[in-house]
């Protein structure tokens, strides 16, 4: 079972093109706010995710998750 | 901060639009002159954009059916159905629609929204999952959003994807939805159902399919997807819309469990609001008779659907996938589509601009929707005025 470091590994893996120049992708990075994510580009994250750890990832965790760190917390509560 | 600070993004564009003198959203069609032409922002066009599939919105019959009605019971029922809003004429159109679609049971609501709004929140609760096709109308989302269960979504009209999903559930698969749409409203695509209803015999669940754009047109009944692919028994709930094919408004359920009777009583969308009119109730059943009467509309509906698209795709635009009497047409750039939409309507063609996050991707849409009552002429012209914005 990934724990907390693994799921943060990942996020940052499919986030980095999203790293705007300059910008260092870290778990305070918010997801929209920040990186500048669609709601479009933000559903596609949780697909890959999801696929990567072979998980399901209801999309009733979103409206909690601003920050990367939130992101990798609810994937690890998931798991547990 | 206030409460309207998260509104100022959409002020921001309607700021722009109104720069551009363009008023897309909300476009105001001042007089209908038939069910394809009208008066829309002061030009006179056909109408490219109306979801009036098989033209019934003027027939003869369908009118005097509505005028009768309201002589008969009056303007509104003024009531639930579950209070003084359940007229016999509500049942007896919910008796027509289980026969139509030779199912056991029906409900109708008073919009489609309500229906699928309905359906999702009420099927499946906490505790529960719904595993839903990503490209899903906003009433399927809001609905399950509003029930509680555990949404997730599989990649728009992916069977393997789907499967993963499932899979993934294991036991949980004993209390999930599976929810899909026939035809998608953006882009005209067909759910491959055939592979998602053996996904749903080999894992479980239940199969709830939206028909809101298929009913009248796929089918030896004109059922929709679920009658064309052959797996009706497969599909656990058919919901839809009187709103499109049937030329009218309100929404619908049918089904073979009886447990829909109970179900019922529980869906908030049915029983907290005011049931259809009469004369609404009363054009619709009008137009269902007329719908089986007239299989000939449907051939006249796929010809000129036929017919758009290869006149799209003539002129080198991106057109959805496949043949529809939704065409849509993909515009990369924001502003160049508003900009054709525009100059589509000075040149006697209204049809639908859709921007993200209303389109399934980051790119925007003039989405076109095909009547029966077109013309090919008519067709012809929509295609010319497409040559001449692009030029």
């Amino acid at each position: 079972m990934p724990d907390y470091n693994e799921f943060l590994e990942r996020i940052f893996e499919v986030l980095k093109p999203f790293a705007k120049q300059g910008v260092l992708l870290n778990e305070d990075c918010e997801l929209v706010a920040e990186l500048g994510l669609t709601s479009l580009q933000v559903m596609e994250l949780i697909e890959q995710l999801e696929d990567h750890f072979d998980m399901s990832i209801p999309l009733n965790i979103l409206p909690d998750i601003r920050t990367v760190r939130d992101l990798a917390r609810a994937l690890e509560k998931l798991e547990s | 901060m206030s409460l309207f600070d998260k509104f100022q993004p959409i002020a921001d564009i309607q700021a722009d639009l109104k720069e551009l003198g363009v008023m897309p959203f909300g476009a105001v069609t001042e007089k209908l002159l038939s069910s394809t032409e009208a008066i829309v922002n002061g030009h006179k066009v056909i109408l490219a954009g109306t979801n009036n599939y098989l033209g019934l919105t003027f027939d003869p019959e369908c009118l005097e059916a509505a005028k009768r009605a309201i002589d008969e019971s009056g303007t509104g029922t003024t009531g639930s159905r579950m209070a003084n809003g359940t007229f016999a004429e509500h049942v007896a159109l919910e008796n027509e629609l289980a026969a139509f679609f030779d199912r056991r049971h029906a409900i109708v609501f008073s919009t489609g929204y309500a229906a699928t709004m309905g359906m999702g929140s009420t099927l499946a609760g906490p505790g529960d999952v719904i595993v839903l096709d990503a490209d899903s109308h906003a009433s399927i989302y809001d609905g399950v959003r509003l029930g509680g269960a555990d949404v997730i979504r599989f990649r728009h009209n992916d069977p393997a994807d789907l499967e993963k999903r499932l899979r993934r559930l294991g036991d949980r698969i004993d209390n999930t939805l599976i929810i899909v749409e026939g035809i998608y409203s953006m882009m005209g695509d067909q759910a491959p159902l055939a592979e998602i209803a053996e996904l749903k015999r080999k894992y479980g669940g239940l199969l709830l399919v939206d028909e809101a754009h298929s009913l009248g047109m796929l089918g030896e009944h004109g059922r929709g997807v679920a009658e064309a692919a052959g797996v009706e028994d497969d599909v656990d709930f058919v919901v839809g819309t009187f709103s499109k094919s049937l030329g009218a408004i309100g929404g619908y359920c049918v089904s073979n469990h009886d447990q829909l009777n109970a179900i019922r009583f529980a869906i908030r969308s049915y029983i907290f609001t005011a049931s259809p009119s009469p004369s609404v109730i009363a054009s619709t059943r009008a137009a269902l008779r007329l719908m089986q009467e007239r299989p000939y509309l449907r051939d006249q509906l796929w010809d000129n659907a036929r017919r758009l698209y290869d006149g799209l795709k003539a002129l080198g635009l991106e057109v959805s996938p496949e043949v529809s009497p939704v065409v849509a047409v993909t515009i990369n750039d924001r502003n160049q589509a508003i900009d054709w939409w525009n100059r589509l309507l000075q040149h006697g063609a209204y049809v639908n601009l859709v921007m993200p996050p209303a389109s399934p991707t980051d790119d925007s849409l003039l989405r076109c929707s095909v009547s029966a009552a077109h013309s090919p002429g008519q067709i012809d012209r929509i295609v010319a005025a497409f040559a001449a914005v692009q030029n």
